[in-house]
């Protein structure tokens, strides 16, 4: 095996790396804490500039999935708010897999402007690893839809320009095949948005659908085939599109704290540190590996199912390390004196228990793993 | 940058998983019990020219790269087999004797300095090797000396022994330091077996849940079971990728870096210290499901999978309990304590 990067991809690196350090100031994740919204226009607009979000949608055949890789990686090592183009890099891949001409010329443009961001109205709130059972209705009145219902966890719907909207289209059919997904601008009549407050502080909301009118135009995919569709769009969320190296920058942190406190002599702190370093190199390389697979033209769909649950469950378990390890100034949140590196233990030990929820819980991922990898058949519960 | 195995590796993957398929099944495992050794598998290995072939061709080897010998000693790992490999793959590297690369002698390496006795405690292969290298006081040495051909009766069935770093035909290879590179390449090669036994573990916890019925059903339909062996995978392949990395950093010429704030990682020595410990993990963790999962039949002698769970303890062990490797690997990763620190 060969590990090493080639000179074009160490330069894309390199300069990326110089983007990431102009851009993402203090004030900028400041911001992102402060609101809550974990997007910053002026890194996706400086991003776009580059040609960085072209070069990342997944499929589009500017860039490929090594840079894909390696664009979240450095976000996510540099602590910045990346979950606004990380969901509209990963639709403008299915816009470009299963749109029709006209919405790749009237979406595609915008998503990858860095000016508009997409989200996803695909959980409700009483369906959400059960997905396929969703009952948002999408009912046909001549050349359009009629769309009404509710969705849950629609993030970044208060700042998103585009909405991507799983329905149901038929009630009779088998659950997975009575889905049709849309994507329309979220300006569109009848559509409201309820904030929903987090533990991690992101912003999420409740979205609610009444009498909304779309044209036809605006289906993404076959009449029916929302389940095929949204496919596409997981078999891109559990590659490299980030989450899987949130350790290394609160390991920084940490230890930067640590060592001013003098922590960095004690033999459990150095044992554990070391053990997260472990976990976090497995991680990258897992996640390398699927980005060599995905540029090779293998599956890596299934490999990220893998990943995720080792990465996520790796991140949570050094999360609670560090907040321990730092005691009672573990406890102390952004701008308190003496917080444990600055607030990021805290923050942390705050943030990772969604990371095993969203995106795939870890049992649906397990499920996958033992049936499609392992071979055993469909689990009894 | 390519993930892939090369053809020569591939190959290589399918001669030695072939061999040891035919000629080192549970049957010979058990067979050798309680030495750990078959000398008729050492020379079927001899006939092959395995012994030397990670030595550089100007010394009479196959000039194998690191990554080649890693792809050989995950073989080794998935049939347990009973022979000293990796320990004498790494010693003719370090001290390429014709006799040594030809395989006609066994030589090892002592994993820790020798007492102030001179004595080398429990020697991985210390049991049946002629040649043992390692260090003693500020030397690096080869010590010629006979094998008792006896090992005390311990865990994993492992030909250790006690030798001695004084007594016999003593050759000074350098200064201790010399050391170094051939203790991360047991590292990085035994966690490479550590691999082998993992994927083992695995595909026997796997079969034997699909084959045991209980309620009426295979065992391996039930969600508790299959979340169990479905964290393996993840491990398993990451723990590889992580060697591989560790053998790959090994066959540059140029010094790796170490860098922890950036996650960027390419020194030998840690990487090769990082791959031991995770693999060691790997395997301990997917013996254990996998016994589990075999119910009271796991834990009898019968069942092969104990065999793969004594030597995952013992084949890491026998360098050192990994939380103490973790300690040398914070000095690297994080610099030492400072002098005065608590």
């Amino acid at each position: 095996m060969d590990f090493s990067l080639s000179p074009q991809i160490e330069e894309y690196r390199r300069e990326l790396k110089e983007l990431i350090a102009r851009v993402i100031t203090p004030e900028v994740v400041e911001e992102q804490h402060r609101s809550g919204t974990f997007n910053s226009d002026a890194l996706n607009l400086a991003l776009a500039r580059g040609g960085y979000l072209e070069r990342a949608v997944p499929g589009l055949g500017k860039g490929d999935p090594v840079e894909l890789w390696l664009l979240f990686n450095e976000l996510e090592k540099a602590g910045a708010p990346y979950d606004g183009i990380s969901i509209t890099m990963m639709i403008a891949g299915v816009v470009n897999a299963v749109g029709t001409d006209w919405q790749k010329e009237r979406i595609l443009p915008s998503l990858v402007s860095g000016e508009d961001l997409v989200c996803m109205g695909y959980s409700e709130p009483d369906y959400g690893s059960d997905v396929a059972s969703i009952v948002t209705r999408a009912e046909r009145d001549g050349d359009e839809w009629v769309i009404n219902g509710a969705k849950m966890w629609t993030t970044m719907a208060q700042a998103a320009k585009w909405l991507i909207l799983l329905t149901r289209t038929d009630t009779e059919a088998p659950k997975h095949k009575g889905l049709t997904m849309f994507l329309f601008p979220m300006d569109t009549p009848g559509i409201t948005v309820d904030p929903v407050p987090t533990m991690g502080t992101e912003r999420t909301n409740a979205t609610f659908y009444e009498n909304v009118r779309v044209s036809d135009q605006w289906r993404l995919g076959e009449v029916n085939g929302g389940w095929k569709t949204m496919g596409v769009a997981l078999s891109f969320e559990r590659g490299v599109m980030g989450g899987t190296s949130q350790s290394v920058q609160m390991l920084r942190e940490f230890r930067r704290w640590a060592e001013a406190e003098g922590l960095m002599a004690d033999p459990l702190v150095r044992e554990r540190l070391v053990r997260v370093a472990i976990d976090s190199e497995v991680a990258k390389l897992l996640t390398q590996r699927s980005a060599w697979t995905a540029a090779t033209g293998g599956e890596a769909g299934l490999q990220g199912s893998m990943t995720k649950v080792f990465a996520t469950e790796a991140y949570q378990k050094a999360s609670r390390w560090t907040q321990e390890m730092a005691g009672a100034e573990g406890l102390l949140q952004f701008h308190q004196p003496d917080a444990a590196g600055d607030g990021w233990v805290e923050y942390h030990a705050r943030h990772a228990p969604v990371t095993t929820i969203y995106g795939g819980t870890s049992e649906i991922n397990r499920n996958n793993i033992a049936e499609r990898h392992l071979g055993l058949p469909k689990a009894r519960r | 940058m390519n993930l892939g195995l090369s053809e020569d590796q591939l190959a290589l993957q399918d001669a030695f998983t072939r061999l040891f398929d035919r000629e080192s099944p549970p049957a010979v495992v058990r067979a050798a019990e309680p030495l750990g050794f078959d000398r008729g598998l050492w020379g079927r290995l001899v006939d092959m020219g395995a012994p030397g072939m990670g030595v550089a061709a100007d010394s009479g080897g196959d000039g194998a790269t690191l990554s080649d010998l890693v792809v050989v000693a995950e073989a080794v790992g998935r049939a347990i087999a009973p022979v000293p490999l990796i320990e004498h793959m790494v010693a003719a590297r370090a001290h390429p004797v014709d006799d040594v690369v030809a395989g006609a002698s066994i030589a090892t390496i002592s994993l820790r300095p020798a007492r102030p006795d001179g004595t080398w405690r429990l020697v991985p292969a210390g049991a049946i090797a002629d040649v043992v290298i390692g260090v003693d006081g500020d030397e690096l040495v080869a010590v010629r000396s006979p094998a008792t051909g006896e090992a005390p009766d311990n865990h994993a069935a492992a030909p250790i022994a006690d030798r001695s770093a004084r007594v016999g035909e003593r050759t000074v290879l350098g200064p201790a330091g010399d050391f170094a590179p051939a203790l991360g390449e047991w590292k990085t090669l035994t966690a490479a077996a550590l691999v082998g036994i993992s994927v083992a573990a695995l595909q026997l916890g796997r079969d034997y849940a699909m084959s045991r019925y209980q309620f009426g059903v295979p065992i391996g339909s039930f969600q508790a079971v299959q979340h169990g062996l479905a964290d393996l995978p993840a491990l398993i392949d990451g723990a590889r990728l992580l060697t591989h990395k560790a053998a790959w950093s090994g066959d540059q010429s140029a010094p790796g870096i170490c860098n922890v704030d950036d996650a960027d990682i390419t020194d030998f020595a840690c990487l090769a210290g990082m791959a031991f410990v995770f693999a060691a993990e790997t395997a301990t963790r997917s013996t254990d499901r996998s016994l589990h999962f075999h119910g009271g039949y796991g834990f009898s002698v019968e069942y092969d999978i104990q065999l793969f769970y004594r030597r995952a303890r013992g084949w890491a062990l026998v360098f050192d309990d990994p939380s103490r490797e973790c300690l040398r690997l914070a000095d690297e990763l994080f610099g030492p304590v400072a002098a005065g620190a608590a």
